[in-house]
């Protein structure tokens, strides 16, 4: 979709830019002429757009109506929970009180935010059942980080300086093994049954004295219940080891079990994920860690606090006493932190625990469904997200990435491909509770009948997209040739 | 189909003595399908000591990270570096222009722990 | 959704239907048939059964009305920034932040769209990328920009930790006039990579050696103040260390790029470039570097190329970098960064331009100088630093800025910061790397305040600073 004048998106707004063009108008200086620094100091040549404030909507509106979003499409990204974005989130994170705070202003000028951060904590530490939270951490992989950095910290505090391994199954998303490595550790790599779960001969057989702990995904990123968690949990236990959880998967959990009596000892959640917060094309997001009480201490800096003296609670901000430092420049991301806390008011307990029902609903019904034409390799009850292999079809001449382009041209976003690896041509789907069932029958619709294009009409499907604004991108010279920025001519 | 003009390990690379001393070393055919396209080779430096079987430097395509293991020991006395600018000769022509280092070998019977070009051929059938 | 009564006592028996969840009791109970089960307690069998079904102590669901008025409720006890004369800086910066930023960031397509890993799918997110990288780049005068990282304190982080592996050195120095709450960031990082921090005087000369993988330096400093860069990226390349420099994007509008002496790797806080205070986050970090440097580059990258039939498209590009490929071997764990901020800052660098820049740059730079000389020739007040400072200047006070500060807040104006109470506040680093202890202050102050004056400030709200301040003048 281009079009004339300033929706013409192969224009940057370099080539737009006009001598003279204005945007934003600013005040003149109210203050009398200031003696100016040295001029060696001072920048001779700025190269920014010149553009006028009605191109700059043009040219962005355009280029917005390139994107699939969850506000167009259907967006069945496993792992990823594309929920619905509630409106109201974004709405009250608006709100000049909470926008337009800063970060340093002295704590009794902020009391609401801070009871608000403090409240959200309470949540978390329920919906875990991990009494310890943390809210600074800005992202799932920084969560992570912090995590591991949190046991690592543990380890050295108990004097015990030889635990430097840290345990993960093959079907780990790669975000953390490369956190374990960030925290210092050596990762080891421990792999899964054929039911998908953590094989528990394989896992007896690693843990030792060196053993750290170990990173386990809950439901695992095949989307399935491990049935032997309690006593993975228990194994890494006994070996003087601690159980990490990456909670990227909550959405199927929430309300239905809690992950610290379960055995988990540290948890990081994905906001952005299970709790609607927007993606935003790749962020922001946040990624709280819950933690038992022995790591409370350890907790990244600043956490709430609640202090009641006589009278109404006065909240602040602390350093935990053994903390494994600030991971950030402030205090986490606020503005996420308030979209997740008014969504977890909306849902309230009940609404928790209807989500996943409705989550866990949604995905066997797919899986169910498609079965029959799309080969599953773990055939048992999936959670909130099922995994497929497009083997039959890649026998039949079609990959899983020619299918997930052809997709793109029935109007659904791609469902996750490849991933996890040890799945051979993997498609993992992920609906979500907030998508209809119509929605969910046009999709079943789409993927057999991409199934039967496979060998009607095979080029339709090798070839796509069609009917995006481009096709099929040359990543190889992107990659040999890497092009990042525009360069003026000659 | 391999030549026979030079050896091969089971990573995939072959080596092919150019003289008493001094080998030129890649990757075959096999791994260069298997890679895809490939966009960048991470190679020793020149003067570097190399050791057989040992990690020596990577390929990357899009998608992946291969590690390159040495196919023999010794020191490396020079590098392609035709391969900086155009990655892609080693998919075009990998046992050719696409070859990656010379190296000055160490001990010539260590090729015999390599396998002959008939011996690589039934081992890339017995591969699935 | 469960059927749930929402008090015993209420008037209606409908059943409570759940926002944002659109299936019906009946919807439900025709998708369980189509299933063979018989509730969806069934289909979480898997979970053991004492651990399933816990107690969920958590507040009863609310409408979308009750949630508003509690939402203002929390917010109306805070003090906004906009309510009253602000002069806080210290990392995060009072611009004024034109309209389209959030008309057009909160377009659903940008907003609800993902990580653009399916291209075709989403070449406006890349497109946006690629803007942001070339803008970024100009802004510092740097070859290449990454799409952004989480903010501007953990974008220094890595950008040290990208220092020692480009040179394959563990020993970092870090400029004692580099704000303590990125230093503390730093010493997080590091703590597990056997990195050795080193607190250094920048001036006269830094203490390096042939040991030192970077000189890490912010300009202008913690204290507002601009770093002979000239001299220090000299200093750091003489021994054969890179130097990694924390700059203000907004100062760019005014002074020198770091690119312009060499700098090697530059990162920033990209907050000033319209995205609201928001108590801390979420911002977007800024980080640029050489063209030689690119495949140790953290982040995504947005690359131009060409597709199957030769339109001009964008791609995320040398994914060989990241976790998702590299997993434990990745230049960074970084997966979810920042893009939304990353697209506001676009947008913003757009509507203020060339002239735009410069103009905010410059009225940061006058009001700034026009309230420091007016509050060094009160009584009891002194600016004890020496030299070219942009935005931000320290002010040395009569009695404890925290006392200052309480009476300005009764007036409604939020005075700067208590730089005794930001050192103090500092907590000791865990985890045994050596050189973790706190930072100290750059210099000798006592009483000292760090004020900032923006744009926002008019010269009535500068005045009446004064006057507030000079109820403390002796």
């Amino acid at each position: 979709m281009t079009g004339g004048g300033n929706r013409d998106t192969t224009k940057l707004l370099m080539e737009r830019s006009v001598p003279g063009r204005v945007g934003a108008v600013l005040p003149q200086p109210d203050v009398p002429a200031q003696p100016l620094p040295d001029p060696s100091l001072l920048r001779t040549a700025l190269d920014l757009p010149e553009v006028s404030e009605p191109e700059i909507v043009q040219y962005f509106t355009a280029l917005s109506q390139r994107n699939f979003s969850i506000d167009t499409h259907f967006y069945p990204l496993g792992s990823c929970t594309m929920k619905y974005n509630p409106k109201i989130n974004d709405e009250v994170s608006f709100l000049p009180g909470l926008a337009g705070i800063h970060p340093l202003q002295p704590p009794e000028s902020a009391q609401g935010a801070l009871e608000l951060l403090y409240r959200l904590q309470g949540f978390l530490a329920e919906i875990t059942g991990l009494p310890g939270v943390g809210l600074s951490t800005l992202a799932g992989a920084h969560g992570e980080l912090a995590g591991m950095l949190m046991m690592r910290a543990y380890h050295l505090a108990r004097g015990d300086t030889n635990r430097r391994q840290v345990l993960i199954p093959d079907s780990a998303h790669g975000t953390n093994p490369a956190s374990a490595a960030m925290a210092g550790f050596d990762v080891v790599t421990v792999a899964s049954d054929d039911q998908g779960n953590v094989d528990l001969k394989a896992l007896h057989e690693l843990v030792g004295p060196n053993l750290a702990g170990v990173m386990i995904t809950l439901p695992s990123t095949l989307g399935l219940f491990d049935t032997g968690i309690v006593e993975v949990c228990q194994t890494v236990h006994q070996a003087g080891g601690l159980v990490y959880g990456d909670g990227a998967n909550m959405n199927a959990l929430l309300g239905r079990v809690k992950l610290g009596p379960l055995g988990f000892d540290v948890v990081h959640l994905n906001l952005h994920k299970t709790f609607s917060t927007p993606h935003g094309g790749g962020g922001p997001g946040a990624g709280p860690v819950c933690v038992t009480d022995s790591l409370i201490p350890h907790l990244p800096a600043p956490v709430v606090t609640q202090s009641s003296g006589d009278g109404a609670p006065v909240y602040g901000l602390a350093a935990p006493e053994r903390t494994i430092g600030k991971l950030s420049g402030f205090h986490g991301n606020f503005g996420v932190l308030v979209r997740a806390f008014t969504y977890i008011l909306t849902l309230g307990g009940e609404g928790l625990r209807a989500i996943s029902g409705n989550a866990v609903l949604n995905a066997n019904y797919l899986m169910d469904a498609l079965k029959d034409t799309y080969y599953l390799p773990y055939d048992r009850r999936c959670m909130h997200e099922a995994v497929f292999s497009a083997d039959w079809q890649k026998a039949r001449g079609a990959s899983g990435l020619e299918i997930v382009k052809r997709l793109l041209d029935y109007g659904f976003h791609a469902p996750t491909l490849y991933f996890p690896l040890i799945v051979h041509e993997a498609l993992m789907i992920e609906p979500t509770e907030s998508e209809t069932r119509e929605t969910l029958d046009a999709f079943i619709q789409a993927l057999r009948d991409i199934d039967r294009e496979v060998t009607e009409n095979p080029e339709l499907v090798r070839g796509a997209p069609h009917t995006t604004p481009v096709s099929r991108l040359d990543e190889a010279t992107a990659a040999r040739q890497p092009d990042l920025r525009w360069r003026a001519a000659g | 189909m391999s030549p026979d003009d030079r050896k091969y390990s089971k990573e995939h690379e072959w080596v092919k003595m150019e003289d008493a001393t001094q080998a030129l070393a890649g990757i075959t055919v096999y791994a260069q399908d298997q890679l895809g396209d490939i966009v960048y080779v991470d190679l020793p430096k020149t003067g570097a000591t190399i050791r057989f079987m040992e990690k020596m430097g990577e390929v990357e395509s899009v998608k992946a990270v291969s590690d390159l293991f040495s196919p023999i020991t010794g020191e490396v006395t020079e590098v392609n570096e035709r391969l900086l600018d155009h990655p892609e000769l080693v998919n075009e022509d990998p046992l050719g222009e696409g070859w990656m280092m010379r190296v000055t070998v160490s001990d010539a019977a260590e090729l015999d722990q390599l396998m002959s070009a008939e011996e690589y051929e039934a081992f890339l059938s017995g591969l699935s | 959704m469960t059927v749930s009564n929402r008090a015993a006592d209420s008037s209606s028996s409908a059943p409570f239907q759940f926002p944002y969840i659109p299936n019906t009791p009946d919807e439900q109970a025709a998708m369980l048939a189509t299933l063979g089960v018989a509730s969806i307690d069934e289909l979480f069998q898997d979970i053991p059964e004492e651990f399933r079904n816990p107690p969920l102590d958590l507040p009863q669901p609310m409408s979308e009305l009750e949630v508003q008025k509690e939402l203002d409720g929390l917010a109306s006890r805070n003090r906004a920034l906009a309510s009253g004369p602000s002069f806080l800086g210290a990392g995060c910066y009072n611009h004024f932040i034109p309209a389209i930023v959030k008309a057009l960031m909160t377009r659903g397509e940008f907003l609800t769209a993902y990580t653009p890993y399916q291209a075709e799918a989403s070449q406006g997110t890349l497109q946006v990328i690629y803007e942001f990288q070339t803008l970024i780049s100009h802004l510092y005068g740097m070859e290449v920009a990454n799409a952004g990282m989480y903010d501007g304190a953990t974008s220094l982080a890595e950008g040290v930790l990208m220092a020692c592996r480009v040179t394959r050195r563990s020993r970092v120095a870090v400029a004692d006039t580099l704000s303590p709450f990125y230093r503390q960031v730093i010493g997080t990082y590091c703590q597990a990579q056997g990195i050795e921090i080193q607190s250094v005087s920048p001036s006269p000369s830094p203490a390096l050696d042939g040991e030192t993988a970077c000189l890490v330096v912010q300009y202008p400093n913690f204290y507002g103040y601009i770093e002979d860069l000239a001299g220090l990226t000299e200093a750091a390349h003489a021994q054969g260390a890179l130097i990694v420099v924390s700059a203000d994007p907004m100062a760019m509008g005014m002074f020198q790029p770091p690119g312009h002496y060499g700098a090697d790797i530059v990162t920033g806080e990209g907050q000033p470039l319209g995205i609201p205070p928001s108590y801390g986050g979420p911002y977007v970090g800024l980080f640029s570097t050489k063209q030689e440097y690119i495949r140790q580059m953290p982040s995504r990258l947005s690359g131009r190329t060409l597709d199957n039939q030769g339109r001009t498209g964008y791609v995320l590009t040398l994914q060989t970098r990241e976790q998702h490929i590299r997993r434990e071997r990745a230049t960074s764990n970084i997966c979810t960064n920042e893009a939304l901020y990353a697209l506001a800052a676009t947008i913003y660098l757009a509507a203020l331009g060339k002239q735009g820049l410069q103009s905010v740059a410059e009225l940061c730079y006058q009001k700034a100088h026009y309230a420091a000389a007016r509050i060094a020739q009160l009584p009891g007040y002194t600016l004890p630093i020496q030299g070219t400072f942009f935005q931000e200047f320290v002010v040395q006070c009569p009695v404890p800025p925290n006392s200052i500060n309480r009476r300005l807040l009764e007036q409604n104006i939020l005075g700067g910061l208590d730089l005794n109470e930001a050192y103090s506040n500092v907590p000791p680093s865990e985890g045994g790397t050596t050189g973790g202890s706190p930072s100290q202050p750059a210099g000798d102050f006592t009483n000292a305040m760090l004020l900032c004056v923006t744009e926002m400030n008019s010269r009535q709200e500068i005045d009446a600073l004064v006057e507030a301040l000079s109820e403390f003048s002796r």
